[in-house]
């Protein structure tokens, strides 16, 4: 145990209804896991993420959280 | 998210469930992409969680402007006024029911240009009621007009040339017109502003938070800025330095910045207490 | 039995003595003649009750900080003048759409702006009706004597919670501050209406509940949460584009007055059985008027007068009537013409409509109205 298990991804997730695509949690993001896919932010490199919800505190649009 | 510290030690990440104070149905809300009103919202949000606030003890109120369009997003008795006009609406509900929670939440038009005298009289009588004033330093629902905050030689509509009028210090104004709590924040620093917030509710008698934020549609691309984030860097970040750091530092570092965190807390007699007693020991015994 | 109190009030503390039995108790405002002695009287008179006063730093904040003691649920009144009346009208337009009782009174002064604030006039008739932008309804009250004005703030109070709107109170300068005897009335000598409340669950409340002509409305804090706005709304409270929406509420608004027309309009007769000539007026004119019918009759003149206690809906089936049996009604009043156009307006013609106008700040004497009326026969 565990290596595994402390190597467990967590889960970000993404609303796409919410997003407005203004690439605050991109810009801000200080392990580059997100991208901008058009005008909806993505995931592009999950294995970076601390969890330190950034992404989440400075969105203004409720559209992202990273679970556990 | 105060408890992202303790979190962290435990590597365990919860994410703050905003939806337990929102009208999820009325999402996505009305402001633009970058708007940093959602941030200050969700600071807002965190901040009235911590505080262990009854929704139903809780009456949010405002004026007229895009801030003042946050009342329709949360699950309070909310109370959506007319322009300038938050405070004095503020006022009678605190005055007619002191067991409740009255927060404003007002734009620097709404609060200082239309409503600056309610502002500054809401202050002096030091009534229990936290003001959040979202300074973007622009008339965003009008499509960029100058406001009582937006600084010299900036672009909007109104002043294609430069702004020729010296803005508001929100905070200095507040504290000279008697308000026992007033403090600064920024949509960048959220979890500071999260913190400062929670001890302007927390606080008896007025509070007034002066949260500055971003415009990206009409202040940031008149004024040359390239995005949201340029905005929350230079002007949020850069342009403001926290109070505790900024006694450590020589005047030159904070030349041209804003002071962020608790600038001025007092204790003083709140007006609906003092009222109460008022009733109780004057009126009732005078025939 | 005892014998009922009887005081030498002035007008305006005969207005506070109705507010106080109405149940009002919460008085927000600002100082302005020649209605300031109310604010002073509500001031002595609430914390001993409990209630809630406050001097606001403006006329606009005083209307305001009621509203939201209305909506915090406590009865709630300001009182202002001209000019005063004038700054609370965009508040006075959001109490229309979001549908908050208040009781507005405005002792009407000289204008327009700053104009004779020591002199009588009746010049706000149709700031009454019309002040605020928008079509919205109106509901506006005009006491004759001192007496009347505590009875008739009574009854605004009961017409504000009943329908959910803000009611006016307008009386001259001249009833503000003269002094008559007035009977303090006893409980249950008039009777005091209270705002429904809702009884549905509150995530099944609706503030606008289209379910209702007027629907309940719960105080914030009681644990209904709903949303209240100055925009077009839906049932729910919350802002809304829809056309067909926002016309139905508009014209839901204006229907809730009236419809229910007859039961708020109030109007005293003198003398018009026989009448052959009408005099039409409010307030201290009035009093002038019922003068002039004295004299007149004693002179053989076959002269009445309609006096209405509500002007705001207009009195418009009494005029329309009157005018199919009378050769002309007369409107004397303290202006140059609100309500003669509007008493033209429901006589159409039947019968001839002069207006006897003042605006020198000196009233409408008895004699005046005695000769308008001669030169009708």
């Amino acid at each position: 145990m565990t290596e595994s298990a402390a190597k467990k991804l967590p889960r970000i997730a993404i609303n796409e209804r919410l997003c407005k695509g203004c690439s605050i949690c991109v810009d801000f993001c200080p392990t580059d896991v997100l991208e901008m896919k058009g005008s909806c932010v993505a995931v592009k490199n999950l294995e970076a993420c601390t969890r330190c919800q950034l992404c989440d505190l400075r969105c203004p649009d409720f559209a992202i959280q990273v679970f556990d | 998210m105060s408890t992202t510290v303790a979190e962290k030690k435990e590597k365990v990440s919860v994410p703050f469930d905003y939806n337990k104070y929102l009208r999820p149905n009325k999402l996505p809300h009305i402001w633009c992409p970058g708007c940093g009103h959602g941030i200050v919202l969700k600071a807002m949000l965190r901040a009235i969680d911590k505080a262990g606030l009854d929704k139903n003890n809780i009456a949010l109120v405002s004026g007229i402007g895009c801030s003042s369009r946050t009342p329709g997003y949360v699950d309070f008795n909310t109370l959506h006024t007319l322009h300038g006009r938050a405070l004095p609406f503020a006022t009678g509900i605190k005055l007619a029911r002191p067991e409740m929670k009255v927060i404003v939440v007002t734009g620097d038009g709404d609060a200082l240009a239309i409503g600056g005298n309610h502002f500054i009289h809401a202050c002096r009588r030091n009534i229990d009621i936290t003001v959040l004033v979202f300074t973007n330093a622009t008339y965003g629902m009008t499509g960029g007009q100058y406001s009582p905050t937006t600084p010299l030689e900036s672009i909007a509509t109104t002043s294609r040339y430069g702004n020729i009028e010296p803005p508001f210090d929100t905070c200095e104004m507040a504290k000279a017109s008697g308000a026992t709590f007033v403090a600064r924040g920024t949509a960048y620093h959220t979890l500071e502003l999260e913190k400062t917030i929670h001890e302007a509710i927390t606080h008896k008698g007025t509070s007034v938070v002066d949260i500055i934020d971003a415009c990206p549609t009409y202040f940031g691309r008149a004024n040359k800025f390239k995005s949201a984030t340029h905005m929350m860097e230079e002007i949020e970040k850069d342009g403001t330095v926290n109070v505790k750091q900024a006694a450590n530092l020589p005047p030159e570092k904070l030349a041209g910045k804003m002071l962020r965190g608790v600038l001025h807390k007092v204790e003083g007699p709140e007006y609906c207490e003092k009222y109460d007693i008022l009733i109780k020991e004057k009126a009732s015994a005078k025939k | 039995m005892a014998e009922k109190k009887k005081k030498l009030l002035q007008g305006n503390e005969a207005c506070v003595e109705g507010a106080i039995y109405a149940g009002c108790r919460f008085y927000a405002g600002y100082p302005i003649t020649p209605s300031t002695e109310i604010a002073e009287g509500m001031s002595v008179r609430l914390p001993k009750l409990g209630g809630k006063f406050i001097q606001m730093e403006d006329e606009i904040g005083g209307i305001a900080a009621a509203l939201g003691g209305s909506l915090a649920g406590l009865k709630s009144m300001t009182a202002t003048s001209g000019p005063g009346f004038s700054l609370k009208q965009e508040c006075i337009g959001y109490a229309c759409l979001a549908e908050i009782p208040l009781v507005i009174v405005d002792v009407m002064r000289g204008g327009p702006s700053t104009g004779y604030p020591t002199g009588p006039s009746q010049s706000d008739i149709m700031q009454a009706k019309w002040g605020t932008h928008g079509d919205h309804p109106a509901i506006a009250l005009t006491p004759s004597t001192v007496p009347e004005i505590l009875s008739e703030t009574v009854r605004a109070f009961n017409l504000a919670e009943q329908f959910r709107t803000p009611v006016m109170v307008l009386y001259d300068e001249i009833l503000g501050h003269m002094r008559e005897p007035v009977t303090i009335p006893g409980p249950g000598d008039f009777a005091v209406e209270d705002r429904a409340k809702p009884t549905c669950k509150p995530e099944e409340y609706h503030p606008y509940d289209d379910k209702f002509l007027i629907a309940p409305l719960a105080p914030f804090g009681s644990g209904y949460r709903f949303h209240v706005t100055g925009l077009n709304h839906k049932q729910d409270g919350f802002p809304t584009n829809d056309s067909k929406v926002i016309r139905e509420n508009n014209e839901r608004i204006m229907r809730k007055v009236h419809v229910n027309r007859e039961s708020i309009w109030k109007n005293e007769e003198v003398m018009l059985d026989d009448a052959e000539v009408a005099i039409f007026t409010i307030g201290s004119t009035a009093r002038s008027a019922r003068f002039a019918v004295n004299e007149l009759r004693k002179s053989g003149v076959k002269a009445g007068l309609l006096r209405p206690l509500t002007i705001w809906p207009f009195p418009d089936k009494a005029v329309a009537e009157l005018s199919t049996r009378v050769k002309a009604i007369i409107v004397p009043e303290m202006n140059l013409g609100q309500m003669t156009l509007e008493v033209e307006r429901c006589a159409k013609g039947r019968c001839e409509v002069e207006g006897l106008y003042r605006v020198d700040g000196e009233p409408i004497t008895p004699s005046q109205i005695f000769h308008e009326v001669r030169k009708y026969l």
